[in-house]
């Protein structure tokens, strides 16, 4: 293992000199944390995940990562990863599909407690038969939970957002989980170029006490008794105390914007965004977006591309100020419930020309033209 | 704690929280007490919202008085009655959920281990049977098989106490509780026999009718999860409320099982631990 510097995140993320890798997207994870200065790693297997957290082991065996093993079972390590982020270290997980669901009570208590844990999502279908499949209704039942959501499109995607991830999270006015979502299989296991800093830099240390709850480690106070604690009463100071923790807990997710914004470039990313007819997608939906409107550009008609990079918080005012004119916005999406096109239906201005659809599922890949099909018929219109 | 942080501006001391005045001028960090020496000091508990006479909250007020460093002890608790509890506790202690402190308090002693390594920081879980027992058994089991070097208590009252006094795993059988409307059907788990076979290395069952026995297994409890590996105290707390007899009764029900043995009394300590239990407790020195 070279010795590793210690650089700002900025140097990282943008001066820093790159070198392309033809890699894959579990492989882009190992070398996000390998940067990362990442204290503790806690694995569990899961298809498609597994590789990720394979490597993540494989640089902890070289002396990049501080601790890591293999939990009991998902709910296990995301209450082992809570745990350590308590004791004031940089933790880092990943799981996807039955293992997000079998967690799923611990995402709101990480983010309650304040803790700035990463995890990577490798989006998986949820289903009996028994599926394996890529889909990312998961996604749908994380949007609620509180955390700070970020969608990858591809390998390179992924490796930046994690990265970006651990300081976003860390920021004393934010201070909540990230979770890296990124459609298991045509990323974790497809190759793609992957521009990456040299691998002897790396994210200065988290700093435990800039959290905004003590850290568990009796350095730090209050260790007081608390007379009559209102945790669990049944009185209006209780009542008053879990409410408006619960708002400063969304604020915090708010406060995550400007500091997404600065290092990721901003909730979303645009084309062509002056054309009334648009493909609004996230993962690698945007790919299949994209193509779809070189498609459409070849036959003479318009279309632009929003790709949404922050799930939660969610680019509501971006969308609104974007979509105003809008003929369509077309939504296609890897699932079958269409969580996407529920939540921007539930910000344009016009509702009616949110397109939900088309949507695949049960481990289809989006083949562009269904996508074109609907650019031809809003342009016909 | 490394550094004086139990400490007031002197300009604030007459706006202090009185128990904080307290806890600072008389409380229990590096000071080295015990069971002993209560009504002497501040403890760590002063008041608690749980029912008169709780068996529960008695052991929790002399485990409390029971650590051997309570200025670098950190708790790990679950749901249930001592949830209540914890948070009139002077100690930094975490409540995640119900049944996964054993995960919880594994992940905080590895990072307290990265960050302190030339100090114990004492990872104490302390929680009830249905906790340990049942809903995070699994957690439970694997820290000990992983080695995590926690000491784990369980409160045993052999029931859900603070859901309305369900059959737990740890209630005897034949017993009448909700949701075993009939009498439970299965016998108490062996929990003792099973954390002895399951890598703990010192293992005791008490009841807080002996205060210096429950002392001596919960300062074993940690001193051997410092330096040889996880270990597991279970102790039996009565609860009058959901088993039906008078808060002035408590002890005298524990003191019945301990007696007529239905409450078996037990310490397994593995070889290892006790030639390092012999090195420290040889001079009769506390530490
Ligand atoms: C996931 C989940 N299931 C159920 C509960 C409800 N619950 C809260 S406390 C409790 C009983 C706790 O029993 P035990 O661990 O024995 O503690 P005691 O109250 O008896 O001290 C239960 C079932 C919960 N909080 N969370
Ligand atoms: S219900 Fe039982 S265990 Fe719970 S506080 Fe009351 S007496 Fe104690
Ligand atoms: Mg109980």
């Amino acid at each position: 293992m070279p010795e590793q510097r210690v650089v700002t995140p900025e140097f990282l993320f943008t001066e820093a000199a790159r070198e392309e890798l033809f890699i894959t997207g579990s492989e882009a994870v190992r070398e996000a944390v390998r940067r990362g200065n990442v204290d503790m790693a806690i694995s569990y297997p899961i298809t498609p995940q597994s590789e990720s957290m394979h490597l993540v082991g494989d640089i902890y065996a070289e002396g990049y990562v501080k601790d890591y093993y293999r939990g009991e079972n998902e709910f296990a390590v995301m209450s082992s990863v809570a745990g350590a982020a308590m004791g004031g270290v940089r933790v880092f997980t990943a799981t996807g599909g039955p293992g997000t669901m079998r967690a799923l009570e611990m995402f709101p208590t990480w983010v309650g407690a304040r803790l700035p844990i990463v995890c990577a999502f490798f989006t998986r279908g949820i289903n009996s038969p028994l599926t394996i499949q890529p889909d990312t209704i998961e996604m749908a039942h994380m949007l609620d939970t509180g955390m700070i959501m970020l969608h990858a499109e591809d390998a390179q995607d992924l490796y930046d957002m994690i990265l970006k991830a651990f300081i976003i999270a860390e920021q004393t006015e934010v201070h909540i989980p990230v979770g890296v979502f990124a459609d298991g299989f045509f990323v974790t296991h497809t190759r793609d170029r992957v521009r990456v800093a040299s691998p002897d830099l790396k994210l200065p240390p988290y700093k435990p006490y800039s959290a905004p709850v003590p850290v568990i480690d009796m350095e730090n106070v209050p260790f007081r008794q608390m007379r009559d604690p209102f945790v669990m009463k049944s009185n209006y100071v209780s009542y008053a105390a879990h409410a408006s923790w619960q708002q400063e807990v969304l604020a915090a997710a708010e406060r995550a914007r400007p500091f997404i914004r600065k290092y990721l470039g901003g909730l979303i990313e645009v084309e062509n965004e002056h054309a009334d007819i648009l493909v609004l997608a996230g993962g690698t939906a945007v790919c299949q977006g994209r193509e779809a409107i070189a498609m459409a550009r070849e036959e003479g008609i318009e279309a632009g591309l929003i790709k949404i990079k922050s799930v939660r918080p969610f680019p509501s005012d971006e969308l609104r100020a974007l979509t105003a004119n809008a003929k369509a916005v077309i939504v296609p999406e890897f699932n079958r419930v269409g969580w996407l096109s529920r939540e921007v239906r539930n910000v344009v201005q016009n509702p009616d020309c949110v397109v939900p659809g088309p949507r695949v599922f049960g481990g289809m890949t989006m083949p562009p033209d269904l996508i074109l099909a609907e650019i031809r018929r809003y342009a016909r219109d | 704690m490394t550094k004086p942080m139990l400490k007031m501006t002197a300009a604030f001391a007459d706006v202090m929280p009185a128990e904080y005045v307290e806890l600072v001028q008389s409380g229990p960090f590096g000071k080295g007490y015990g069971v002993a020496d209560l009504g002497s000091f501040k403890e760590l508990i002063e008041e608690h919202p749980l029912c008169a006479g709780c068996g529960l909250a008695l052991a929790v007020r002399l485990i409390m008085a029971s650590l051997p460093s309570p200025e670098d002890t950190v708790v790990v608790g679950s749901t249930g009655c001592s949830s209540l509890a914890f948070p009139q506790i002077a100690l930094q202690n975490i409540h995640s959920l119900f049944g996964n402190q054993n995960a919880v308090a594994t992940g905080l002693k590895r990072a307290l281990t990265l960050r302190f390594p030339d100090k114990h920081k004492d990872v104490l879980v302390v929680a009830g049977d249905g906790a340990t027992a049942d809903i995070g058994l699994d957690m439970v089991l694997h820290s000990w098989f992983r080695g995590e070097k926690l000491a784990t208590i369980m409160l045993d009252n052999e029931a859900y106490a603070n859901t309305g006094g369900q059959e737990s795993g740890m209630s005897p059988e034949g017993c009448v509780l909700n949701m075993a409307p009939t009498g439970k059907k299965f016998k108490k788990i062996a929990l003792p026999e099973i954390a002895r076979e399951s890598g703990c290395a010192y293992v005791a069952s008490v009841t807080p009718v002996q205060p210096r026995k429950l002392e001596k297994a919960v300062r074993r409890a940690i001193l051997v999860a410092r330096e040889v590996g996880p270990t597991y105290v279970q102790i039996f707390v009565p609860c009058p409320t959901n088993y039906k007899f008078k808060p002035q009764e408590t002890l005298v029900k524990a003191k019945q099982k301990e007696k007529d043995q239905t409450y078996p009394l037990r310490e397994f300590i593995t070889p290892e631990a006790q030639s390092y239990l012999a090195a420290i407790e040889g001079g009769g020195k506390r530490d």
